[in-house]
């Protein structure tokens, strides 16, 4: 066990978590943060996306203790002043989601695609996006979701997160 | 709350109280019992979770605020099957509720004297709490229409309800419900009989699209999952079962299990032997998912395997090619003189053999439940609280009696909006090892699998062969059709899923056909998954009638609706069976739109195929190509349904693309094998599921006939397989006959 000192969200964080444990339980279990899901444990699926330093990266691959002073952003984080992101907003206006589980990674993968990419076309997209899974099957809407908030950082000038 | 509006309630209250007589035309005309339970408020029986501050229940449905705020309670399990969203739109269109005023809650209880069903599956929720919701809206409208014909000193049949406002067309007065919810929920509730409903051209929110209730808690990543169940001092659980299904425990190492890092306590625990309810297991409490996933792996138990599968996917294919009979000894249709046309030397015989494997459910969320056991005491019972995601509450509640002793008042059952069920989140294993740990541990307990144990113990859709053949005449007419499932049976009966069902399209209705089944006992477990029976029949059948086709030189529409025959319901009056003009219609307005016999480029080819089930009529057509090297691209998949009025419209076309891109998924690379009742595929690194590049074009159209309002979350999928394998044929001439596609030396 060691105690670190996790920064998530721009508030930091005091935990006793064991050496070997991933972010993804650390933000889940130590922290309270559940909106990143579980959802293989071993980096297939995506639905524990969050950034760290601006990065997607798999939280169930990454141990809390590495990640000690970088700045980890998780869906929870993401609307920022009680504002939605953009990309929040497009996903409820097109009511993207069925069951919703991968939802929060997807975004979170959308979010830093946007952050590099403002007009992305749909290889762009399936490029960033393809290692968030879908079960039920919603890429159709993910990819019109992501060219509508890509148009709308054009029309404002905007960019993301 | 105003004092005002308090005593208002107190009096209201007191006049609901129903006389016997109306109650029993309620009980009467609805044939069940609920529907007298749902007319009463909720405050007549303060069970549920107490209503918005301020709020008066109009039915065990309705609650509306002094505000104006309207809630209206969903009783159905989510799964992502959009129902929390299309019920109340129902309630909500005949109340003449502004959607924009409504919020909707779950039920925090399972009493299905009072809400209903409560209970999704089949693709029948949908259609099963139609009436109740339209009565639930009437009866609320109805008190609305009472109450501005009181307080605008109007003839109540003038007035109407729309947008939470009641008018007067002719003199253009009008109050909104805010202003008139203090004396509606005074006014009489209406008898059932006497409710007047509106008519399709009137919805106003019936057919347009909503986004799902819960759409910002799930992109806010707040959404009402069990596996993110937190109460106050709750510990994390495992439990370790053996590995191949039935294994009976001997011992473990429990004492050197609770010293590892983060474990709180470890047990020994004896099943009942049912895998639906509890098997023996080693359980585990813990900090932490991470500590009790850790301490899974240390488990080191001795297990007597006599009873336990030893299932083989080999051994079933040498079963399944040691059987030659085009005809097996389980009948489940026969019809006409089957014999005889196949046994005809001026018939040209037509036979194949198709296959396909044993798959996963593969919900995102792994199975899961949070439970809390207390102990009674001091004369008070002993309590337990679950939290469940499953799409069968009051089958859990019957369990809970059965097995536990717990009768209703000793139970709170919250239903969890689940990350994906596909059929999987029927059983109560998940729920009983909760129960266990927390019993145990005398703390409330969140048990999350992990995905290994959510593969390796999952309900599988089974996996079967099928030799199927057809008799044509000199004419060229297709005069025989005859099916031989080999499939798999559990103590002598078949398992759900197994080969096929005599619904099914063209074993239904062909006038000589006949379908058989010859079955082997395997363990492994199999159970619902999307379209049951439907998902591989329609693959077998919807492929061979192309096959059919090819070798009659005839076209594929042609032949299909040739086979249908004449418009008719298979079953008079009965909506869940076959209405061959529906499907006819499907299939003619599908080709229209996919541009059926156009020509193609080289390697590119258009597939077609219907299928009935769930009581949807739904026709497909793929357009795909395939390269030098097998890469299969499905460009655009066009999908055409008949599932009668469509409720909300974004949740109906979000439900079948869902379901091509599922079938696709499936159909390319999924397969689970077992080796001495082992499951091999351990995660997804060896269960390929589809990705976002590879999902198609998908344009679908809805007709929307005058028949009852029927679901989508399963039959946009069967028709799927057979029209890519249909479409590959087309581009390159190669028949498909074995999914998944990946074993036929395909990628995407």
């Amino acid at each position: 066990m060691s105690n670190i000192k996790l920064r998530v969200n721009q508030e930091t964080f005091e935990l006793e978590v064991a050496d070997d444990m991933p972010l993804l339980w650390a933000l889940r279990d130590a922290i309270g943060l559940t909106g990143t899901k579980y959802g293989c444990g071993i980096g297939q699926c995506g639905a524990c996306t969050v950034h760290v330093n601006g990065n997607p990266v798999r939280s169930c691959l990454m141990k809390a203790a590495d990640v000690e002073g970088q700045d980890v952003t998780t869906i929870e984080g993401l609307a920022v002043g009680g504002q939605l992101d953009v990309l929040q907003q497009v996903w409820i206006d097109q009511d993207v989601a069925q069951c919703g589980y991968c939802q929060t990674g997807q975004i979170m993968s959308a979010a830093a695609l946007l952050a590099s990419n403002k007009k992305p076309s749909d290889e762009d997209i399936d490029t960033a996006m393809s290692g968030n899974y879908c079960r039920c099957g919603t890429y159709v809407r993910i990819r019109e979701a992501i060219h509508t908030a890509a148009r709308f950082y054009d029309a404002s000038g905007e960019g993301t997160s | 709350m105003s004092d005002k509006l308090t005593n208002l309630i107190i009096k209201g209250l007191q006049g609901h109280r129903l006389d016997r007589r109306t109650f029993l035309k309620l009980g009467g005309i609805s044939g069940a019992g609920f529907v007298l339970a749902s007319a009463l408020p909720r405050t007549a029986n303060a069970t549920d979770k107490p209503s918005l501050v301020g709020s008066v229940d109009l039915n065990a449905y309705v609650s509306v605020g002094d505000d104006g705020k309207i809630v209206i309670l969903s009783g159905s399990p989510e799964m992502g099957q959009g129902i929390k969203t299309s019920l109340p739109m129902i309630v909500a269109e005949e109340m003449g509720a502004n959607w924009d005023d409504v919020t909707v809650v779950q039920t925090s209880i399972v009493d299905t004297d009072r809400y209903g069903p409560q209970w999704a599956g089949g693709s029948y929720t949908l259609n099963m709490n139609f009436e109740l919701m339209r009565q639930m809206g009437a009866m609320a409208r109805d008190m609305f229409l009472s109450a501005g014909a009181l307080l605008m000193e109007l003839p109540k049949h003038e007035l109407k309800a729309e947008n939470s406002v009641v008018f007067h067309p002719s003199s253009g007065q009008s109050r909104t419900f805010k202003e008139l919810v203090a004396i509606a929920y005074k006014q009489p509730i209406p008898a059932v009989e006497d409710l007047l409903f509106k008519a399709r051209q009137e919805y106003r929110i019936i057919g347009t699209s909503k986004s799902q209730v819960d759409s910002l808690e799930i992109v806010t990543g707040v959404g009402d999952f069990g596996i993110d169940t937190r109460v106050p001092e709750m510990l994390y659980g495992g439990y370790v079962k053996s590995p191949a299904v039935g294994g009976v425990l001997i011992s473990a190492n429990i004492a050197e299990l609770k010293r590892e890092p983060g474990v709180i306590d470890a047990y020994l625990i004896k099943g009942n032997g049912e895998p639906r309810e509890l098997m023996d297991g080693i359980g585990i409490v813990g900090t932490s998912t991470w500590a009790v996933f850790k301490a899974k792996e240390k488990v080191n138990a001795r297990w007597d395997e006599t009873e336990a599968s030893k299932d083989s996917w080999t051994d079933f294919e040498k079963f399944a090619a040691s059987v030659d009979s085009p005809t097996g000894d389980r009948e489940v249709v026969s019809r006409g003189k089957v014999d005889q046309v196949f046994a005809d030397d001026s018939n040209l015989i037509i036979d194949s053999v198709y296959e396909y494997p044993y798959v996963s459910h593969m919900c995102l969320e792994p199975m899961n439940c949070t439970a809390h056991f207390q102990k009674g005491g001091g004369g008070a019972k002993d309590h337990l609280e679950v939290w469940i995601p499953t799409q069968m509450g009051p089958r859990f509640q019957t369990l809970a009696e059965s097995l536990y002793g717990l009768s209703k008042d000793q139970l709170t059952i919250n239903i969890k909006r689940m990350g994906g069920s596909f059929g999987r989140r029927t059983s109560n294993e998940y729920v009983c090892e909760a129960i266990e740990l927390s019993k145990r541990s005398g703390k409330p307990v969140n048990l999350t699998w992990s995905r290994e144990d959510s593969i390796k113990h999952d309900y599988f859709r089974v996996g079967g062969f099928q030799k199927i053949r057809a008799a044509i005449n000199a004419d060229n007419q297709l005069v025989g059709w005859e099916e031989h499932a080999i499939g798999v049976q559990q103590k002598g009966k078949p398992v759900i899923g197994a080969g096929f069902r005599d619904s099914a399209f063209p074993l239904a209705n062909f006038p000589t056909a006949r379908g058989t089944m010859t079955l082997t006992e395997m363990n492994t477990l199999c159970g619902p998954w999307r379209a049951p029976w439907s998902n591989t029949h329609a693959f077998v059948t919807q492929s061979f009638i192309h096959e059919i086709a090819v070798a009659t030189g005839r076209d594929h529409r042609e032949l299909l609706i040739e086979m249908l025959g004449e418009p008719r319901w298979l079953k008079n009056g009965d909506i869940r069976s076959m209405n061959t003009g529906r499907a006819v219609d499907v299939i003619k307005l599908v080709t229209e739109k996919a541009g059926w016999g156009r020509e193609m480029p080289a390697a590119r080819g258009l597939g077609l195929s219907f299928y009935f089930c769930h009581a949807a009529h739904v026709a497909e057509v793929a357009e795909v190509s395939v390269d030098e090297n097998k890469k299969l691209t499905v460009h655009k998949v066009t999908v055409v349904a008949d599932v009668g009025p469509i409720v909300n419209m974004s949740g109906a076309l979000n439900q079948v693309q869902g379901a091509v891109i599922d079938g696709l998924s499936t159909m390319v690379g999924q397969k689970i094998t077992m080796e001495n009742g082992i499951i091999e595929q351990t995660n997804l690194h060896q269960y390929p599921v589809l990705r976002i590049g590879a999902a198609p074009k998908i344009e679908v159209h809805f007709i929307q006939s005058d028949n009852e309002p029927t679901g989508l979350g399963e039959p946009g999928l069967p028709p799927l397989a057979p029209a890519v394998a249909n479409a590959i044929f087309a581009a390159i001439g190669k028949r498909v006959r074995k999914m998944p596609l990946i074993d036929e030396g395909f990628t995407v």
